[in-house]
């Protein structure tokens, strides 16, 4: 066995994982720890609550009641653009081809790039948590739903911005196609008003929408405001994930492999 | 599990010496055929060059044999592996430069080096080693600090040849890598390429710089429209020019009434051969010294004003023009455009 040889088995038998975890690291570092991505995680949420606030002349006390839709936001608004630009930017110059020709399975290579966005989508859930941990009181926060429901709406984002990423050439296309899902999802979703608030024409398309599950979950966990069955949440946005990632799946080989 | 797989079925079908197997390989791209029917195979240790003009079907056969693209048909066995059964080890036998440069311009030489070794599964330690080893050997130390996209073009393509070492794979595959190169990084990296080559690692070479794969290769595919005319060694290649004089006659004008000259230069001069090129250059070629004054006389009754009159050694350019019908001019005419568009 010649020194390639024996290299390549180390490879196949540990080596993929030290692929995958400088794949996630190299996009961390370089895309979303950049001051620009960290304080759009902190202004976002800040602007939005002080929006509300002000709009509608509520005290503090109605925090809870906006904390699920903040939440959501953030990680919407975090992962799905710039998981979708970082993407196309590396396709438009060329890089991304040099992942494809690593030695590790298109499966793993997209899971390591979506893993960099979707750590970042969790982390900026709980910068508006922790601001509001000083202003509200969080001890009837269920934190086991919290957290499975940030992490599943922060994978179903991000996986959304790869399909983006992966239907556009362009990265001005990416942000204008991330925004065509992303700004019905702020109304649609019952963020900050119910889904049967809305007429009811519109009411089928939220149920179409990965974030109504999420948000759901969110207003369960954090003021038992949920209106669905937690089950069908998860069951309906974990199959998002799946059905979305395994259609960008689809179209990396379709589209990029030609 | 199916990487695991394949690694255990690696051997060598192709043939003893043969690293690269193509079997019948064929791609379209809607109703173009961008690569046709292509058979060959490239030895181990071997500098094989694929030589064509654009859009001759050099980078689709690249992007095929690497996994970038998918072959409608036929075969493709790197080292014994089949390409199509076992994609991801068969990556890992291969380092590919582009003809653009893909690396991250956001981080530096060192640490687009390093990011490329961990790809392959390097330790960090390693990975580091590796590196600095490569940036030495590329003259690119100084600049290892350096932001990728803040290197010159020349330093680009040295660091996509070194990125593309960093696991030691054995097949390099090069993609035009002197184009768009000023004259000066252009030799540093065909002096590069000469000496990876003479210390084992086989590469497979696309250019449409005919002097190029004269002077790097030991065997040639000229490729045209996707089909291979002719793989020979470069020897075989230039064996049936040996012995034979050959002039270059270049015209202040295009010809006119091209057909009538032709046919009195043949009734003159029966005893050469000759192609008009562009309409403004005649090649003639000869077992014999070519006298010059009866062509000038020849072509001064005709109304032709020639400009310069120039012997030519044998060269691949020749069999080229010979092989293709294309023009050596034509093809510094897309390589010049091509640069133009690359800035």
């Amino acid at each position: 066995m010649d020194k390639t040889e024996g290299r390549r088995r180390t490879f196949f038998e540990s080596g993929v994982w030290i692929a995958f975890w400088n794949i996630l690291v190299k996009d961390m570092r370089t895309y979303y720890l950049k001051p620009p991505n960290i304080s759009w995680g902190i202004i976002f949420p800040l602007a939005w609550t002080g929006m509300f606030f002000i709009r509608t002349g509520s005290s503090f006390s109605s925090l809870l009641s906006l904390l699920p839709g903040v939440v959501a936001l953030s990680i919407l608004f975090g992962t799905t653009s710039l998981l979708a630009v970082t993407i196309t930017f590396e396709k438009k110059n060329r890089s991304f081809e040099r992942l494809l020709l690593a030695p590790i399975s298109l499966q793993r290579l997209l899971l390591a790039k979506t893993s960099g966005a979707i750590l970042f989508g969790v982390v900026n859930a709980f910068l508006p948590l922790l601001m509001a941990a000083f202003i509200a009181d969080l001890r009837a926060v269920n934190w086991a739903y919290l957290l499975a429901a940030v992490v599943l709406i922060a994978t179903a984002s991000t996986f959304l911005g790869l399909f983006i990423a992966v239907a556009v050439s362009e990265v001005f296309e990416a942000q204008t196609f991330s925004n065509f899902f992303r700004f019905p999802m702020i109304f649609l979703c019952g963020l900050f008003f119910p889904v049967s608030k809305l007429p009811p024409f519109l009411r089928p398309l939220s149920y179409v929408l990965p974030l109504t599950y999420g948000a759901d979950i969110l207003h369960g966990a954090v003021n038992a405001g949920n209106a669905l069955p937690l089950w069908l949440d998860f069951l309906v946005l974990g199959t998002f994930c799946l059905g979305l990632f395994a259609l960008s799946l689809q179209n990396v080989n379709r589209r990029w492999i030609k | 599990m199916l990487e695991k797989i394949s690694l255990n079925s690696a051997n060598n079908d192709a043939g003893s010496d043969d690293i690269i197997g193509v079997h019948d390989l064929y791609k379209c791209f809607g109703p173009v055929r961008a690569v046709d029917g292509i058979s060959f195979s490239v030895r181990v240790g071997e500098l094989f060059g694929f030589l064509g003009p654009n859009g001759a079907g050099k980078t689709t056969t690249i992007n095929l044999l690497t996994g970038l693209a998918r072959p409608d048909a036929g075969e493709i066995f790197l080292d014994g592996l089949d390409v199509r059964k076992s994609p991801s080890a068969a990556r890992y036998l291969i380092g590919v430069v582009p003809d653009e440069s893909n690396l991250y311009p956001e981080l530096s030489g060192f640490d687009n080096l390093c990011f490329c070794a961990a790809l392959y599964g390097l330790k960090k330690s390693e990975r580091q080693g590796r590196a600095r080893e490569l940036l030495e050997f590329f003259g690119l130390s100084e600049a290892a600090g350096r932001k990728f996209g803040d290197y010159s073009k020349g330093m680009k393509r040295k660091l996509a040849i070194a990125a593309a070492l960093i696991h030691q794979p054995r097949i390099l595959f090069l993609d035009e890598p002197t184009t768009g190169l000023d004259v000066a990084s252009a030799r540093q990296i065909r002096k590069l390429i000469a000496g990876l080559n003479r210390t084992g690692t086989t590469i497979f070479l696309t250019t449409h710089y005919i002097e190029e794969a004269e002077r790097l290769c030991q065997r040639i595919a000229f490729i045209v429209s996707g089909r291979i005319v002719r793989i020979d060694s470069l020897e075989n290649l230039l064996k049936p020019l040996k012995g034979q004089y050959s002039l270059l006659i270049s015209f202040s004008e295009e010809v006119r009434e091209q057909a009538e000259l032709q046919a009195k230069f043949r009734s003159a001069f029966p005893e050469l051969g000759f192609e008009l090129v562009n309409g403004r250059e005649l090649r003639v070629r000869s077992a014999q010294p070519v006298a010059v004054g009866p062509l000038v006389r020849f072509f001064e009754e005709q109304g032709c004003e020639i400009l310069e009159a120039r012997r030519m050694h044998p060269s691949l350019e020749e069999v080229f023009v010979e092989l293709t019908g294309i023009e050596a001019e034509q093809m510094r005419k897309e390589r010049e455009k091509k640069e133009r568009a690359n800035g």
